[in-house]
C-alpha cells in the first residue's frame, strides 16, 4: 500500500468546506447558548442599509453601516471589549428588536444599555450629551460644545461625533451646523438626512 | 497581544480541523469533534499565549480530541463491524471501504500520527509537536501505524 492512498480519507475541498461552515454555525449557536461569548454580533436590516450590531454582556458597543470595514471593527473590539466575537442572536435580540421599532415608525427612545469601552477622552461627554437630544429635535456643534462646558471646541465637539461607534442609538445625526446646514456624517450625508426624514425633521425623500 | 477575534480565527482554521477530523475519527464523528475542539478553544482563548500560531494551538485541541474520542472504542472487533453511517445523506464516502476499516482499527495514537503525516504531509517535528511526544515517538508510531496498515491492506 503507498502512503499517498491514505488522501482518500478525506473528501473535496469543496465538501469539506461546506461541511465546516455549517459546523462554525452550530458552534456559534452552542457558544451563544452556554454564555462564552464576549461580543456578539448581529444584523438588522433598514431602510439606509443593513446595519451590523455588536453587542457585549454590558450593552450595545459598536453600530456598523454596510459600507464600513467589518474586519477593522472587529479587531478594535476584539482589543477593547474581549476577543470571543461571534454571531449571537440571544445577546444581540433587544438591539435589533429596538432598532425594528425605530425604523418602523413604532419607536422614538432607544431603551438599550451601552457599553462604551469604544468611546474615549471627550467623546464620552459629548455623545452623552449628544444622547440626551430627542427625536424629531436638532442641535448644533456650538450648542453641544457650550453644554459640555467648552464653548469654543465646536471643532472637537464634531470630530467626536464622527467617532461615535454607536451611530443611530446614540443620535449624532442629530447634530448640524449653525446656519442649518447638515454638516458631516461618519455614515454619509444621504443616511444623515434619510434619518432625519425618518424622525420628521426633514421632509422625506 | 489579544488574539484576533474567534470569528476570524474560526473562519482561518476550520477548514483545516474538520479535513483533520474526518480522516481521524470519520466523517460520522468528525461534527461532535468539531463541536468540542472549537468548545475548548473558545474557553481557553482569552488565555491563549502564542497568537503568531493559533493554526498549530487548533490543531493540537484537535489531535487531543481525536485522541480522547477514540480512546476505548477501538479493538480487533471493530474490523469486523460495519462501520458507522458515513453521515446523512450526500456525503462522498465509501463506508465498506477497506482504508477505512483499516485506518479505523489502529490504536488512537499511531492512527492520528498517520493522519499528520501523510493525510496533512507534517514533518515528524510537527507531528510531534502537534501530539505532545518527542520526534522518535512520533517516528514510531507512524512507523507501527503504516505497518499494521500495511498488513491488513495486503
Amino acid at each position: 500500500m503507498k502512503t499517498t492512498e491514505l488522501k482518500r480519507l478525506v473528501p473535496d475541498r469543496i465538501w469539506v468546506d461546506r461541511s465546516s461552515a455549517v459546523a462554525a454555525d452550530a458552534l456559534a449557536e452552542e457558544a451563544d447558548r452556554a454564555g462564552l461569548i464576549d461580543v456578539g454580533l448581529g444584523v438588522v436590516g433598514s431602510p439606509i442599509g443593513d446595519l451590523t450590531v455588536a453587542v457585549s454582556r454590558r450593552g450595545l458597543a459598536r453600530v456598523l453601516f454596510e459600507d464600513e470595514d467589518l474586519d477593522v471593527a472587529l479587531d478594535l473590539l476584539a482589543r477593547e471589549v474581549g476577543p470571543r466575537i461571534l454571531i449571537s442572536t440571544r445577546l444581540t435580540q433587544d438591539v435589533r428588536r429596538e432598532l425594528d421599532e425605530y425604523f418602523d415608525g413604532s419607536r422614538r427612545r432607544f431603551s438599550l444599555r451601552l457599553d462604551r469601552r469604544l468611546i474615549h477622552g471627550i467623546a464620552l461627554q459629548v455623545l452623552s450629551a449628544t444622547a440626551r437630544v430627542p427625536f424629531g429635535a436638532v442641535t448644533t456643534y456650538g450648542e453641544l460644545a457650550g453644554r459640555i462646558g467648552k464653548p469654543k471646541a465646536a471643532r472637537a465637539v464634531g470630530n467626536a461625533l464622527g467617532s461615535n461607534p454607536i451611530p443611530i442609538v446614540i443620535p449624532c445625526h442629530r447634530v448640524l451646523r449653525a446656519g442649518g446646514e447638515l454638516g458631516g456624517y461618519a455614515g454619509g450625508l444621504d443616511r444623515k438626512a434619510e434619518l432625519l426624514g425618518l424622525e420628521g425633521f426633514l421632509p422625506r425623500k | 497581544m489579544s488574539p484576533p477575534p474567534f470569528l476570524s480565527f474560526m473562519e482561518a482554521n476550520r477548514a483545516a480541523v474538520y479535513r483533520f477530523l474526518v480522516a481521524a475519527v470519520g466523517p460520522a464523528d468528525a461534527d461532535d469533534c468539531f463541536q468540542e475542539t472549537f468548545l475548548s478553544a473558545l474557553r481557553a482563548y482569552g488565555r491563549v499565549q502564542d497568537v503568531d500560531r493559533l493554526d498549530r494551538w487548533v490543531m493540537k485541541i484537535a489531535s487531543r480530541k481525536a485522541i480522547d474520542h477514540h480512546r476505548g472504542r477501538t479493538s480487533r472487533s471493530t474490523l469486523v463491524e460495519t462501520p458507522e453511517r458515513a453521515g446523512p445523506g450526500d456525503e462522498p464516502f465509501d463506508a465498506a471501504d477497506p482504508l477505512w476499516l483499516a485506518v479505523r482499527s489502529l490504536p488512537s495514537r499511531q492512527r492520528i500520527a498517520v493522519v499528520h503525516r501523510y493525510v496533512s504531509d507534517l514533518s515528524y517535528a510537527e507531528v510531534a509537536a502537534l501530539m505532545g511526544s518527542s520526534q522518535e515517538t512520533a517516528r514510531a508510531n507512524v512507523y507501527q501505524g503504516m505497518k499494521k496498515l500495511k498488513e491488513l491492506m495486503s
